[in-house]
């Protein structure tokens, strides 16, 4: 099934009053791959990212997404709690926002509220401890262990998720987010701050995501060597307007996309071409 | 001696009651940012719905004291959930994401509301019962001064101590109490793990508003009466001590409603009654001023 798209964005546009933020912008990830979206600072990038998860309401545009048992949502539609809860996308932010006060497992516990929800049969079921309530916690606790395990914090289980080490709230983060079981994961910059350790130890669990094939991914990044290893396909951005779109290799070679990194006008897009030889 | 010792007793049972209302601010407080002005004529409601039920129960030919108290329990925490839960969405919620003040505006006037509505339905004067819960233990007795703990003393105590347990339970390993506490620290990011939001913060108040009943109806019990007025000067102590405590944190709501309990009483048996009220509030004033997050209260981190 890998190839139907799961999230299409048509035409979207987001303006805030006078500024155009994004702008007729169309692109497609597909099922069990990796997309990524990138672009020089400002070029709309997380702004389409807010559109996705329905921080803004976009100004006008679709943004659809379809599971791989065929049903269909429309997330411009969506609010809220409901697009993690019906439409299954999860996502993180560029700053980090665990819940610093709770340990690292009741983090990953909480994102387990809708398994939960069903279970605790709106909360009375779980009051009295029945016994279906009390299987759902083990195995979200279980579910949560094995998280924990992959991203190497096991042994940190009960500290409060604020004290870890910053790399490892990036990947605590990340396992939040795969606890609530997505169809979509939009990571929003996970690679910012981390160092080339770090950074690779992040390729190799997103690869890991992607290779169980369950979750597509759709990254923000702006660390290049993260993208070009890991991405299946790329698109790019530049004032809010999509420039370039294809694989890795495609992306890198093409003019327009260089120019929109090293700053140049339109009009010497022709010269920045001569230039290199294309 | 004899003459602290009872009033140790007395102060803690007031605190009990204090320290009922006063988590119901500071859980409020904690999860939506809004000090709820309501809820002391929440707590004012449940013991009004205590009063009623226990007479509906006695005119019913109900005699066994354990049952008729176990069912206004029960019945007067479900009516007066509901009012809380009926409060917060009627008055709270469409107000959520306006400016700051406006809420707090709304909470005043639901008071305001509540008073009213109870001084209309059940008149303006003071509604006494006859003693329910009678008898006690002498612990105590010497040179004609007797140190004496009643029932109903230890029957609100008990209960106080049983219901924090359960509610300290609730809130530390419980799915809701999870949510509560995600919601509490950051609600966008809760709710795009699937918590709704809205659904969480109506439980708080619902949770909130059963346990002011619980404590409207020890109230009842123990002095005996219920007016639509008691809401107003019980429900600013209760603030009062969920500041003290710290406001946002559990145990300090508890601690600052025995503290407020305390210090009135004790304040009352060798100054002067009259100015018990001042007393209560000078001590939170010096507090304040020395430890500005209350006594158990966590410094206000700036979310970057």
């Amino acid at each position: 099934m890998s190839g139907d798209p799961i999230l299409e964005v048509d035409n979207l546009a987001m303006r805030f009053g006078g500024i155009v933020a994004v702008n007729g912008l169309s692109f497609a990830a597909r099922h069990g791959e990796i997309t990524a979206l990138i672009g020089p600072n400002g070029a709309g990038k997380t702004t389409v990212f807010n559109c996705i998860t329905g921080f803004y309401k976009p100004t006008g545009g679709t943004i659809r997404l379809s599971h791989r048992d065929g049903k269909s949502y429309q997330l411009q539609r969506l609010n809220d709690f409901r697009i993690s809860k019906i439409a299954k996308v999860a996502r993180t932010f560029q700053n980090i926002r665990l819940f610093p006060g709770m340990t690292a497992l009741e983090n990953l516990m909480v994102a387990q509220h809708n398994a939960l929800m069903r279970a605790s049969g709106l909360t009375f079921l779980g009051l009295i401890g029945a016994p279906s309530w009390r299987s759902a916690e083990a195995s979200a606790i279980e579910l949560a262990r094995i998280w924990l395990k992959r991203i190497g914090l096991l042994e940190r289980a009960d500290d409060a998720a604020g004290n870890l080490p910053y790399g490892d709230q990036r990947r605590l983060e990340i396992a939040r987010a795969m606890c609530t079981t997505p169809a979509l994961l939009c990571l929003d910059e996970p690679a910012a701050g981390l160092n080339a350790r770090e950074s690779a130890g992040l390729s190799e669990l997103l690869m890991s995501i992607r290779a169980e094939g369950n979750t597509s991914i759709l990254l923000i990044e702006h660390d290049m060597s993260v993208v070009m290893e890991i991405s299946d396909h790329v698109v790019v951005l530049d004032y809010g307007v999509k420039i370039a779109d294809g694989t890795p290799q495609h992306v890198r070679d093409d003019a327009r996309v260089i120019a929109a990194y090293l700053g140049v006008e339109d009009d010497e897009v022709a010269a920045v071409e001569q230039e290199l030889g294309l | 001696m004899d003459y602290f010792a009872q009033q140790l007793i007395n102060g803690i049972v007031l605190g009990s009651i204090y320290g009922l209302i006063a988590i119901g601010y500071t859980m409020v407080y904690g999860i939506v940012g809004m000090i709820n002005f309501a809820h002391g004529d929440v707590f004012m409601i449940g013991g009004f719905i205590a009063l009623i039920s226990f007479l509906i129960l006695v005119s019913l030919g109900l005699t066994f004291v354990p049952v008729i108290l176990l069912i206004v329990l029960l019945v007067s925490m479900a009516i007066t959930a509901l009012y809380g839960w009926t409060v917060e969405r009627i008055a709270y919620r469409p107000l959520r994401h306006s400016f700051r003040l406006a809420p707090m505006l709304s909470a005043i006037g639901m008071s305001f509301v509540l008073m009213n509505y109870s001084q209309v339905a059940q008149g303006a004067r003071v509604k006494p019962v006859p003693p329910i819960i009678t008898g006690g233990y002498t612990l105590y007795e010497a040179d004609g001064f007797v140190v004496r703990l009643s029932n109903i003393q230890i029957i609100v105590v008990i209960t106080t101590v049983v219901l924090l347990a359960i509610f300290t339970w609730l809130v530390a390993k419980t799915r809701l109490g999870r949510d509560m506490r995600a919601c509490e620290q950051d609600q966008t990011m809760a709710a795009l793990l699937g918590v709704d939001v809205d659904r969480t913060i109506s439980m708080t108040f619902v949770i909130g508003a059963a346990l002011a009943s619980v404590a409207g109806m020890m109230y009842l019990l123990y002095y005996g009466l219920v007016d639509f007025f008691m809401g107003f000067v019980a429900g600013i102590k209760a603030f009062t001590a969920a500041v003290l405590g710290g406001i946002g944190s559990l145990p300090g709501a508890m601690l600052g409603g025995l503290l407020i309990g305390l210090i009135e009483t004790l304040w009352s048996a060798y100054f002067s009654v009259e100015y018990k009220d001042v007393a209560a509030f000078s001590i939170l004033i010096i507090v304040l001023i020395f430890l500005p997050t209350g006594l158990l209260g966590r410094p206000e981190v700036e979310k970057v």
